[in-house]
């Protein structure tokens, strides 16, 4: 995944990540709820925001399969890719 | 040996004060917090001034975390863990980051959530967009939201819970927290209540008639509890916050106690003889000042100072007649009595609590705040009143009990009595 998207991504996730996690935390493979400790419910949020940064629209089948930066990217290229 | 329950911490997010020392002064002052909102202007309400608590320069990362701050959208919200976290922090106590603390509750009332939230959601499920919603539509809007973010700020495990009955709720839930410390249930209890603002909780209120119209033009005049020209209740919004607790735990932990909670009462007039969904049944509000008396121990004429419920409508009269039937007291020998809501109108359902939280400031202060806007004293109420009763100006005299009562629609009442406490 290309840096630009992967940075934008970044910031995404990091409006949602618990005051005490800095976003120095967010790695290309960082889990959503184990390592970065964000609230499940908070997905939802990143899948919508992620859908208005980067025109697309996710599945709720994207959402079930997203645990992880990786599984983000991963989907987010897909979908670019099939536009 | 049952607990007595007191007052440790108090806090408020009123329209004419956030916090306890701006608050007091207000008070003591005759600071008005009604304000000409040009918003009810534009959509063409008949009465356009209101109580709203200037939460514009609170520092708001205090009392939320950046994810809750992200597209919060409920007044409520923001106006009870503003009060709640300031209770809880001046009474001394900790934010239990670790484990919850099973001993301390929350009992935080409101009539309505989160309402500005709602719209947005509606409009969103009305366009097809329900996946849109985002994840905190539910949480900002279910009543017991402000239960939850109190409780989850604070790490409550106790009984974690949200009352609603209209105006009486704030009172409601104090008296609530008072029966589950005295039971022994728990050791301190975070009560309050909270009230959004603005149009879509106000209009149903302008719809039926009962605001002000003739004071758009002089929005401090327009409360008018106890007046002749009493013409509605002006809406307000905001909330106010107690931490209850068992007198032992008080003194173990050292803190200072505001005034102990001697008793109360809560009961309905069953919307039967004279009472309906709007009015009250008189003889249910007398029950419910002389049961509060009778709980409390106490003799009706030690009661110094009432602060009313007295919202600036025709009905104030037919309170203070209660208030006379109940203490059997009239005259010159009638307790001194105050209503708040001249200072910064009626906030509905936070109403009790931001009221409570000033009627305690009076112990603190040695004094017994004035009312606004009744220089010219009803009749009726004159007749049962002296005069000198109903303070236009804060008097230095310093209250021992004080009674507190609110009422609300359908027809349900709360009454409250409290002492200054000396150790």
């Amino acid at each position: 995944m290309k840096e630009e998207q992967f940075l934008k991504l970044k910031e995404i996730v990091s409006n949602y990540l618990p005051d005490d996690v800095s976003s120095e935390a967010i790695q290309r493979e960082s889990n959503f709820l184990e390592e970065l400790n964000i609230n499940s419910a908070n997905l939802v949020d990143i899948v919508l925001d992620v859908e208005d940064a980067f025109d697309i629209m996710l599945e709720n089948e994207d959402m079930d399969g997203m645990q992880t930066m990786a599984d983000a990217q991963r989907i987010i290229q897909t979908k670019l890719e099939a536009k | 040996m049952e607990d007595r329950v007191v007052v440790t911490g108090m806090g408020v997010c009123a329209p004419n004060g956030i916090g306890l020392p701006e608050f007091e002064r207000a008070l003591q002052k005759g600071k008005s917090g009604i304000e000409f909102h040009s918003e009810l202007e534009e959509l063409k309400f008949s009465c356009q001034v209101a109580g709203k608590p200037n939460v514009d320069r609170i520092y708001l990362n205090k009392y939320f975390t950046k994810v809750q701050l992200k597209d919060l959208n409920a007044t409520g919200v923001v106006y009870g863990v503003i009060a709640g976290t300031d209770a809880w922090e001046d009474a001394g106590l900790e934010q239990n980051m670790e484990n919850p603390d099973w001993d301390s509750g929350v009992v935080f009332g409101t009539g309505i959530l989160g309402v500005d939230k709602f719209r947005e959601a509606i409009y969103q499920v009305d366009a097809g967009n329900v996946r849109r919603l985002g994840s905190t539509s539910v949480v900002q809007t279910m009543a017991s939201g402000i239960s939850a973010y109190l409780g989850g700020k604070l790490g409550c495990g106790n009984m974690v819970t949200t009352n609603s009955s209209a105006c009486s709720t704030g009172t409601e839930a104090i008296l609530m927290g008072y029966d589950r410390i005295k039971s022994k249930k728990a050791t301190r209890m975070l009560v309050g209540s909270c009230s959004d603002s603005g149009p879509y909780v106000w209009g149903g209120f302008d719809a039926m008639r009962i605001l002000p119209r003739n004071y758009n033009q002089n929005p401090k005049q327009a409360s008018r509890p106890m007046s002749t020209t009493a013409s509605g209740f002006v809406p307000g919004s905001g909330a106010g916050a107690l931490v209850l607790e068992s007198l032992e735990s008080a003194k173990t932990r050292g803190a200072k106690i505001y005034a102990e909670l001697l008793g109360g009462s809560v009961n309905s007039g069953g919307q039967r003889n004279g009472g309906s969904m709007t009015a009250p049944n008189s003889e249910a509000i007398v029950r419910c000042i002389q049961d509060a008396v009778a709980e409390a121990g106490i003799h009706p004429n030690q009661i110094d100072v009432i602060n009313g419920h007295l919202t600036a409508t025709s009905k104030d009269a037919t309170e203070i007649d209660n208030w006379s039937k109940a203490l059997k007291r009239s005259g010159a020998d009638f307790p001194y009595i105050n209503s708040f809501k001249g200072f910064f109108g009626h906030c509905l359902a936070a109403a009790g609590s931001i009221e409570c939280v000033g009627a305690l400031l009076q112990f603190r202060s040695k004094q017994i705040f004035g009312n606004l806007n009744c220089e010219d004293l009803h009749p009726e109420i004159e007749k049962k009143v002296d005069p000198s009763r109903i303070p236009q100006a804060s008097l230095n005299i310093e209250p021992k009990i004080i009674a507190k009562a609110s009422f609300g629609f359908g027809d349900v009442n709360t009454c409250l009595i409290f002492k200054s406490y000396t150790n």
